[in-house]
């Protein structure tokens, strides 16, 4: 028996059981990492404390490297954070070590989560243990491998227009992008505070469900945190969605789809109608208005958002050779250029822009209105859909390097995931069918505010009735 | 005179004493050693974010009531982008459009008459750290203590018509902001800061001259002489056919002269936008009502009051108003001691003397409302001479007791016994035979000169009025 | 609305990004590109829609006014900069 090769679950079955103990099954992903992240490259680095064998939950698990670890140095895959070891463990990771969470290690991303490939890496890409010419997808494409290819059990990452759910999609696993505020971001380094969101990538949707349990719920030194009751989320896996209706926008369905993903999610809706979901078409008419909105919105926050990494204080810290504006500007601009990648400065750039005196109300201020429009869309199928199905993306996984010159062709691979960022509400995706070049295609579920259980029930009566997710990667 | 008007605005930056910092959990604490008052929040760390201290938006709707300003039922905080090594996360967090409190006023006195100074608005933002400037190795260090120390900007009109009235309307702000409780004021440790805008234009213009910004001034006296130099600075340039360029200048108290800042950039594009790590927050009317039922009486309401309730005099009432602490020593004394004017006389005298002597304030003196009451009680009584209580006072102070112990053991006491006096008068009237014809010649007034020899020869203790007595009848035999 | 090489050089010096003469262009051609496509949004009437700053509405969240200890080490923390000039 692999025990890497396990859902966490399962896992812990095993463990009640006495057939296993932690430290064998920590012992067993450690030897997979040794042997297939050569080859992946998921992990950016191992973590320095040994595991502590104590709780409930003494699952291997694989963290974004934008998740403050305390003691490890976290980078956002960015040279300009190099030798940040942080002093202080972000909520999400307390809530994993107080569950007796084992954590194996960083994982790759990429940089500041700017991307949809895990390309802009400054440790370079990770590989998708489908086809290791591909892309993993991203940003979270390091959490997604690393489970995809059994080398973690789950993972975190982060989703701030789709970088949980899309690398989830193009890996064949299943990732939730939680309601805003469900999910503390204290310690989770920012991107673009209003719409980045901290949540699981799993082996299936149990995992999924019992990932939620332990790190969703409120924390006071997050503002935006929600103080609402958690439920049980593994009580919400029912193999039933009888009578659930299921909104299918008609905007999701035209050009740029790839015909293969249309057909599974097709595929997806038949099964979901034959299980006896009300299938019902809906309109979304301002969402074609969602990747442009977004790029204005999340640019301009992390424009603030990463204006302090400036070599003041931790991180890189250039040393200009000769003075060209005064030396205080230069170190500024030297630490700066050298320290953030070309996507990043772009981003940062386009930010600054948007926010910048005389563009304010055509861009940032415009974007935050067209925002409301979006999210009207959502509330107004919502009063008479309990889910809205999507692909996740318009492609499966492409090759390494194929869309890094393009960068709005990268943007538009989130067509599907941004609005949910922007409503700040919660969306799931699982595996719905392979490519004929055998790379996995996700489907995507959006809920309403605070209803993860909905999306878990539906997910996991799909699970119920395929075996997607129980294909693996031959490595 | 001059054919100009000068154009004044202010800009008060003052720390409010909260336990904590204004967005962490950190100790709001002034002294500490470089960098030990800090966490991941006020570091500006990667990953942290911050939540508002409760007791720094109640401090910030008090102000905004003592200044006659509307609450604003919706605010929000806003981001100030800028680059500077005293600044962790290359913004400050501030408030932009919705602060907490907009279009109040402060009435001053300049001179006689009384003025309202309009003030556009004020609001709550996080202060930066310090600089110290290492020149001999050629580097500056960042301080980050004070980061994230609460501050409320106080922001006037430019309703300021001369460098005095702004000193004016800096000392009555100050006093409304000390009788609040909500600062220290003090400007030595920077929790009262003041950066001023000034303009001039030809008397009968509407329209407003190009102003300078004008920063770096540690004291009120230091605001008004930088304002008299600038007005001065911008006459000259105006009258010689120049032109005034819009620019900070940073105040050199030393040299007396304002010279232009070189390290910040002057076009500045704060790009300021709705902070999401912060949520907005609606103020209602009983979270004011609340605020305001707690506002203390301020200085012009007290100063009224102790006119009419206590018949004070102006001069009197001013003094004791000008610090809460006397005030309130003030009105505890009157409840031992029913005698307002007596109490306000001392307070506005001998112990104001004293305090000014010792460089003290009144709680920092050995001395309670009811010691007070007790020596002038003595000195009522006659017990001791008005000039002899004023050294009693100055023994109690410094020895920490009460007004009878100090009389009793120096042997303070006035000296009534007629046989005592008597002996005295005798030797004064000997001495003075010249005096002694005039008042029996009829020049009763000269009685004073040998009232006054005698209550030296007596050291001061001697009763005047006694003295008075015998004399005049020892030599009239009246 | 098109962005000219001297937009990005200004909005570089804001953003302390210093961007050599040799990549001005592809910067300059990258973002006028996503500018370009970001104009769709110029279509839109959005006179009487309010701007959403949260998704998900949270007010009011505030913090008593209580001391904690603070988890930095309690070594010295030094930050040095270059030598400013006020």
């Amino acid at each position: 028996m692999n025990l890497h090769s396990l859902t966490a679950h399962a896992l812990l079955d095993l463990f009640k059981s006495g057939k296993a103990s932690s430290k064998e099954a920590y012992e067993a992903v450690l030897g997979r990492i040794k042997a297939v992240d050569p080859k992946v490259k998921a992990y950016v680095h191992m973590a320095h404390a040994q595991p502590g064998y104590a709780g409930d939950f003494q699952i291997p698990i694989a963290i974004k490297d934008n998740l403050c670890t305390k003691g490890e140095e976290i980078t956002c895959a960015s040279r300009i954070l190099k030798g940040f070891r942080s002093p202080y463990d972000a909520g999400v990771i307390e809530r994993i070590k107080k569950s007796g969470g084992t954590i194996l290690g960083i994982v790759n991303m990429d940089e500041f989560a700017f991307g949809s490939s895990c390309e802009t890496s400054c440790y370079g890409p990770t590989f998708n243990p489908w086809n290791l010419q591909c892309v993993p997808g991203g940003s979270s494409g390091g959490s997604a491998a690393a489970v995809a290819a059994d080398e973690a059990m789950w993972a975190l990452g982060s989703d701030t227009g789709g970088s949980i759910r899309q690398p989830a999609s193009f890996c064949g696993i299943v990732g939730l992008k939680p309601t805003y505020g469900r999910v503390s971001r204290y310690g989770l380094i920012a991107f673009a505070s209003s719409l980045d969101q901290i949540g699981p990538l799993t082996k299936d949707v149990r995992d999924c469900a019992l990932l939620m349990n332990i790190i969703a719920g409120y924390d006071e030194r997050d503002s935006t945190s929600v103080n609402e009751p958690v439920p049980d989320y593994t009580k919400a896996l029912v193999n039933d969605v009888r009578g659930l209706k299921i909104g299918i926008p008609k905007e999701a369905f035209v050009e740029g789809l790839d015909p293969e993903v249309r057909r599974s999610v097709e595929d997806a809706i038949d099964l979901l109608k034959k299980q006896g979901a009300i299938i019902k078409e809906v309109s979304l008419p301002h969402t074609p208005y969602a990747v442009a909105t977004y790029y204005i919105v999340a640019t301009a926050e992390a424009s603030s958002n990463l204006a302090r990494f400036d070599g003041v204080r931790y991180g890189l810290r250039a040393q200009p050779a000769k003075v060209r504006k005064n030396a205080l500007i230069d170190m500024y601009e030297e630490t700066r250029s050298l320290g953030f990648g070309d996507e990043a400065k772009r981003r940062i750039m386009l930010g600054t822009y948007a926010l910048s005196s005389g563009y304010y109300d055509a861009y940032y201020l415009r974007g935050q209105k067209v925002r409301t429009l979006i999210k009207n869309d959502l509330d107004e199928v919502f009063k008479d859909c309990d889910v809205i199905m999507t692909p996740t993306s318009p492609t499966v996984s492409f090759k390494v390097g194929e869309k890094v010159s393009d960068p709005l062709s990268m943007y538009l691979s989130d067509i599907y995931t941004i609005p949910a960022n922007l409503a700040g509400i919660p969306a799931i995706s699982v595996p719905c069918g392979f490519s004929k070049s055998g790379l996995p295609i996700g489907l995507q579920l959006m809920g309403k505010a605070f209803d993860e259980e909905m999306l878990l029930r539906v997910s996991y009566t799909y699970e119920q009735n395929t075996e997607w997710h129980l294909k693996k990667p031959k490595l | 005179m001059s054919q100009f008007e000068t154009v004044i605005g202010l800009e008060v930056h003052l720390q409010l004493s909260t336990k904590s910092k204004i967005f962490c959990s950190c100790a709001n604490q002034y002294g500490c050693a470089p960098n030990t008052n800090v966490c991941p929040v006020c570091l500006g760390l990667p990953g942290t974010l911050p939540v508002l201290n409760h007791q720094a938006l109640l401090y910030g709707i008090k102000v905004g009531l003592a200044l006659n300003a509307e609450i604003n039922s919706f605010i929000k905080f806003d981001r100030k982008n800028y680059y500077y090594p005293d600044l962790p996360k290359g913004y400050q967090i501030s408030q932009f459009d919705f602060p907490v409190a907009k279009n109040g006023y402060l009435k001053i006195k300049s001179g006689k008459e009384e003025k309202r100074i309009g003030i556009t608005r004020a609001h709550l933002e996080e202060d930066a750290g310090k600089l110290v400037h290492d020149t001999s190795n050629s580097c500056s260090l960042a301080d980050f203590n004070r980061t994230g120390t609460p501050l409320i900007e106080i922001v006037t009109e430019p309703d300021l018509r001369s460098p005095q009235e702004a000193y004016d309307y800096l000392n009555t702000l100050k006093l409304t902001l000390q009788y609040l409780g909500v600062s220290d004021c003090d400007m030595e440790k920077g929790s009262l800061r003041c950066d001023a805008n000034v303009s001039i234009r030809p008397i009968g213009q509407t329209s407003l001259g190009t102003k300078t910004e004008l920063k770096n001034m540690n004291s009120f006296r230091a605001v008004k002489t930088a304002l008299e130099y600038e007005v001065r600075r911008h006459e000259q340039v105006i009258t010689a056919g120049g032109k005034i360029v819009q620019e900070t200048l940073l105040w050199d108290d030393e040299k007396a002269q304002t010279q232009t800042m070189r390290s910040k950039e002057q076009a500045h594009d704060y790009r300021y936008f709705p902070d999401p790590d912060l949520v907005p927050f609606t103020i209602d009317y009983k979270v004011i009502d609340g605020v305001r039922a707690e506002l203390p009486e301020l200085p012009q309401a007290k100063f009224l009051r102790f006119l009419s309730q206590y018949g004070l005099s102006e001069y009197d009432a001013n003094i004791l108003v000008a610090d809460h602490g006397m005030a309130d020593f003030f009105e505890a004394a009157v409840k031992e001691y029913p005698q307002g004017k007596k109490i306000a006389n001392w307070l506005a005298g001998p112990v104001l003397m004293e305090l000014n002597n010792r460089k003290a304030a009144i709680n920092e003196l050995k001395l309670t409302p009811k010691d007070l009451v007790t020596l002038i009680a003595k000195v009522e009584d006659g017990v001791v001479s008005n000039l002899v209580g004023k050294e009693v006072l100055t023994f109690m102070l410094d020895e920490g007791k009460g007004a009878d112990d100090i009389i009793k053991e120096k042997g303070l006491a006035q000296v009534s016994d007629d046989s005592a006096l008597l002996v005295i008068i005798d030797e004064v009237i000997a001495q003075n035979p010249a005096v002694v014809e005039q008042i029996k010649s009829g020049k009763s007034n000269t009685v004073g000169f040998l009232v006054g020899q005698a209550m030296k020869r007596s050291g001061g203790r001697a009763n005047p009025k006694k003295l008075n007595e015998l004399i005049t009848r020892r030599i009239t035999g009246a | 609305m098109s962005i000219s090489k001297e937009d990005v050089k200004y909005i570089a010096a804001l953003a302390r990004i210093d961007v050599p003469e040799d990549k001005l262009e592809g910067f300059t051609k990258s973002l006028g590109g996503i500018v370009q496509y970001v104009e769709q949004l110029q279509k839109l009437d959005v006179s009487n829609v309010k701007p959403t700053s949260h998704a998900v509405p949270v007010g009011n969240v505030l913090r008593s006014d209580v001391v904690k200890p603070s988890l930095i080490s309690k070594e010295a923390l030094v930050f040095k900069v270059p030598l400013i000039i006020e």
